[in-house]
C-alpha cells in the first residue's frame, strides 16, 4: 500500500469536503456523455429534431393546406401536378390535386403522434405489470406472464384491424389499439430486470427502512430499471410506426382528410404506372429517414446506457 | 419429450379460446348489425334474415354454437356477404395460395439470412460483413409494403421483365416478386440475429479449444458453433412467422395473388364479421402451432433445457 504524503492527503481531504469539486457523475450524465459522443445518433437526434419541427411550422411557409383540392390540377398527374416552386406546390400536388408538401408533412405528424403516444401506452402497461409480475412473483407471477405468453402468441395485427372496423377508424383508437398489443414484450423485459432487482441490497434496506408493497415498487425497483426500459422504448417507437403505417397502407388506418406516412405512400404507390413518381418518392423519403433517424437514436442509447453489451 | 409436446400441445388451447372469445366479442360490440345497410329493410326481413344466420339467439348460445361446428364439423359458417359460398369455400380458395408464396418467403428468408449471417460472423471485418450488415440496417427500413411498390417499379415499370400482379396458378414468374418482398425484412433480421450470436459463440472457450484441436474452420463451424449460435434465431422465427402472416395481408392487395389477405381486407372494409373471424382464428390456429413447433424445436436443441 502507498502512504500518501501529508499535503496529499490534505488535498484529498480539502477536495472531498469541498462540494463543488467532488460532483459525482451520474448514471445517466455518464450515459449523455457516451451518447454525445456517438456520432449517428447525435445527427440522427438533430434531423428527427428538424423533421419534427418542420411538420409544425412547414405549414406556414406553404400558401396551400392538406385538405384543400387546387382545383386546377385535380387529376392531373404528369401534365403539370409535378414539383414546382411557382405554384407553391413544392412536393407536387396528390391524385386529387392536394398540395403534397403540406399533406406530407401532416402525415409525419400523424405518424410521429401515434407511434409515440402507443409507444407511452405500451411503456406504461408493461412497466408496471412486468414490476408487479417480478417483485410479488410465485403463482402471481406465473399466472400473469402465462397470460403475457397466450396474448402474444396471437396474430395482433388481426385484432388491431377488427378493433378498427368494429368501432370505428380515429386517431386515437389507432394508437390506444396498437399500445395496448404492444406492451407483452416490455413487460417481459421488465419482469426479468425485476427479478434481478428485487434481491438487492438496496431493496432489503427499503424494506428495513419500512417501505413496502406498491411504493417499494414505484420508489425503489422502477427507477433502477428505467435504463432498459428507455432503450426499449426507443426501439418500440419505429416499431409501432411501421404498424401504423402498415395498418394505414391497407386503408384502414386514420381517415381522410387526415393521412400518415402509411397512407401517403399507399396512395402514391397506386398512382405510380402514371408517371407520377414524386407522390411515392416524397412520403417515403420521409418515411425512410425518420425510421433511420429512431433507429439509429435507439443504437446509440442502448450504447450508452448498456456499455458492457 | 413426448410427454413435453403433449402438454405444450395442450397447452395452446386457452391461447386459441382466447382468440376466439376476444374476437367473437368484438364482433358484437360493434354498433350495427352485419346487415345494416343505407337502405333501411323491412323490421320482418331483418328478424329473417337474423334468424336464418342464428343471430336472433342469445350471445352465448351464439357463441357456442360457432366454436362447436368449428371443433366438431370444422365449419367457420356463411359469409354475410358474398351470398351463396361458405367461409370455407373462400378459405379453400385462398389458404393454399397464402400458404405456397408464404412458405416460400420463410424458407428464403431463413436459409439466407442464416448463410448471410454465418459468413458475415466468419469473415467479421471484411467487406462481406460490412456489405451484410450495410443490407441488414438497410432492410430495416424496408417492410413488406415499401419493398412491393418499389420492386413492382424497378421489375415491372423500368425493366418490364416481370408481371406486375396474378397468380396465374402460381408460376415462377408470378411468385418471384411477393418472395421478395414479403421476405426482405426478415431475412435481414435474421442475418443480424445469426451475425450477432455467432460472433459470441465464436469468441467463446470451447471454440478456441476446437482450433487448439487443429480442426478445419468449416467443421468447427458446421459441428460445433452453428447450434448454439441458432437458438436465439430459432427463437425469432415465432415473431417472423407472425409478422410474415400479417405482411401477407399487403402482398395480396399489392400483387392481386388472390390469397387470403385480400379476402380479409375486403371483409374489413364490407363487415363481413363472420369471414373476418375465419380468416383470423385460421391464421390464429397457424400461429399458435407454429410457435409450439418451435417451442419443441427449441427445447430439443438446447441443452440447458432439461425435459
Amino acid at each position: 500500500m502507498v502512504l500518501f504524503n501529508k499535503k496529499t492527503m490534505d488535498d484529498v481531504v480539502d477536495n472531498l469536503s469541498n462540494p463543488d469539486l467532488v460532483k459525482g457523475s451520474s448514471l445517466w450524465q455518464d450515459a449523455f456523455l457516451r451518447f454525445r459522443k456517438n456520432k449517428a445518433a447525435v445527427s440522427a437526434t438533430v434531423i428527427l429534431a428538424l423533421m419534427i419541427i418542420l411538420s409544425f411550422v412547414g405549414q406556414w411557409f406553404a400558401p396551400w393546406d392538406y385538405e384543400t383540392i387546387d382545383w386546377d390540377l385535380m387529376g392531373a398527374g404528369k401534365d403539370g401536378g409535378q414539383p414546382s416552386l411557382s405554384n407553391g406546390h413544392y412536393f407536387g400536388v396528390d391524385n386529387l390535386g392536394r398540395d403534397l408538401f403540406t399533406r406530407t408533412l401532416q402525415g409525419t405528424q400523424v405518424s410521429l403522434l401515434v407511434g409515440l403516444l402507443g409507444t407511452a401506452v405500451a411503456t406504461f402497461a408493461g412497466l408496471f405489470y412486468g414490476a408487479i409480475a417480478g417483485f410479488v412473483g410465485g403463482r402471481v407471477d406465473n399466472i400473469m406472464m402465462r397470460f403475457v405468453d397466450i396474448l402474444m402468441s396471437i396474430p395482433y395485427m388481426f385484432i388491431i384491424i377488427i378493433v378498427m372496423v368494429v368501432f370505428g377508424r380515429s386517431v386515437n383508437l389507432l394508437f390506444m389499439a396498437i399500445g395496448l398489443f404492444a406492451w407483452m414484450d416490455m413487460a417481459r423485459i421488465v419482469r426479468g430486470q425485476t427479478l434481478a432487482i428485487k434481491n438487492k441490497e438496496y431493496i432489503e434496506a427499503a424494506r428495513a427502512a419500512g417501505v413496502s408493497g406498491m411504493r417499494l415498487i414505484t420508489r425503489h425497483v422502477i427507477p433502477n430499471l428505467l435504463g432498459v426500459v428507455v432503450i426499449y422504448t426507443s426501439l418500440l417507437i419505429p416499431s409501432l410506426i411501421l404498424t401504423e403505417s402498415f395498418i394505414s397502407f391497407l386503408g384502414l388506418g386514420v381517415q381522410e382528410p387526415l393521412t400518415s406516412w402509411g397512407a401517403l405512400i399507399n396512395e402514391g404507390a397506386g398512382q405510380m404506372q402514371y408517371g407520377t413518381p414524386w407522390m411515392l418518392a416524397f412520403p417515403l423519403s420521409f418515411f425512410v429517414v425518420g425510421l433511420f433517424c429512431f433507429l439509429f437514436i435507439g443504437d446509440g442509447l442502448r450504447d450508452a446506457l448498456d456499455p458492457k453489451d | 419429450m413426448l410427454l413435453f409436446i403433449v402438454k405444450r400441445l395442450l397447452s395452446s388451447i386457452p391461447t386459441l379460446l382466447l382468440l376466439i372469445i376476444v374476437s367473437f366479442v368484438l364482433m358484437h360490440l360493434a354498433p350495427g348489425g352485419p346487415f345494416t345497410s343505407e337502405k333501411d329493410l323491412p323490421a320482418a326481413v331483418l328478424a329473417n334474415i337474423n334468424a336464418k344466420y342464428g343471430l336472433d339467439q342469445p350471445w352465448h348460445i351464439q357463441l357456442w354454437n360457432y366454436i362447436s361446428s368449428i371443433i366438431f364439423h370444422f365449419d367457420f359458417g356463411p359469409s354475410f356477404k358474398y351470398k351463396d359460398i361458405s367461409v370455407n369455400q373462400i378459405i379453400a380458395q385462398g389458404f393454399p395460395i397464402t400458404m405456397t408464396y408464404g412458405l416460400l418467403s420463410f424458407i428464403v428468408a431463413t436459409v439466407v439470412g442464416v448463410s448471410l449471417g454465418i459468413s458475415a460472423a466468419v469473415k467479421h471485418n471484411t467487406w462481406l460483413d460490412y456489405l451484410a450488415v450495410g443490407i441488414s440496417i438497410g432492410a430495416q427500413v424496408l417492410p413488406n409494403f415499401i419493398m412491393a411498390p418499389i420492386l413492382i417499379i424497378i421489375f415491372t415499370l423500368w425493366l418490364e421483365l416481370l408481371p406486375g400482379g396474378g397468380w396465374n396458378g402460381g408460376q415462377w414468374q408470378y411468385i418471384i416478386m411477393p418472395v421478395i418482398a414479403l421476405s426482405t425484412s426478415y431475412m435481414a433480421s435474421i442475418a443480424r440475429l445469426t451475425r450477432g450470436s455467432m460472433l459470441e459463440v465464436l469468441n467463446s472457450n470451447f471454440i478456441r479449444t476446437a482450433k487448439a484441436k487443429g480442426l478445419p474452420m468449416r467443421t468447427i463451424i458446421l459441428r460445433h458453433a452453428l447450434k448454439p449460435a441458432l437458438l436465439p434465431v430459432l427463437s425469432y422465427l415465432g415473431p417472423a412467422f407472425v409478422g410474415m402472416i400479417s405482411g401477407s395481408v399487403v402482398i395480396d392487395i399489392y400483387f392481386g395473388t388472390g390469397g387470403m389477405g385480400q379476402f380479409f381486407v375486403e371483409a374489413a372494409l364490407s363487415r363481413d364479421y363472420s369471414l373476418l373471424m375465419g380468416i383470423t382464428i385460421l391464421f390464429g390456429v397457424l400461429t399458435i402451432l407454429f410457435s409450439t413447433i418451435v417451442d419443441i424445436l427449441y427445447a430439443w436443441l438446447d441443452p440447458k433445457i432439461k425435459l
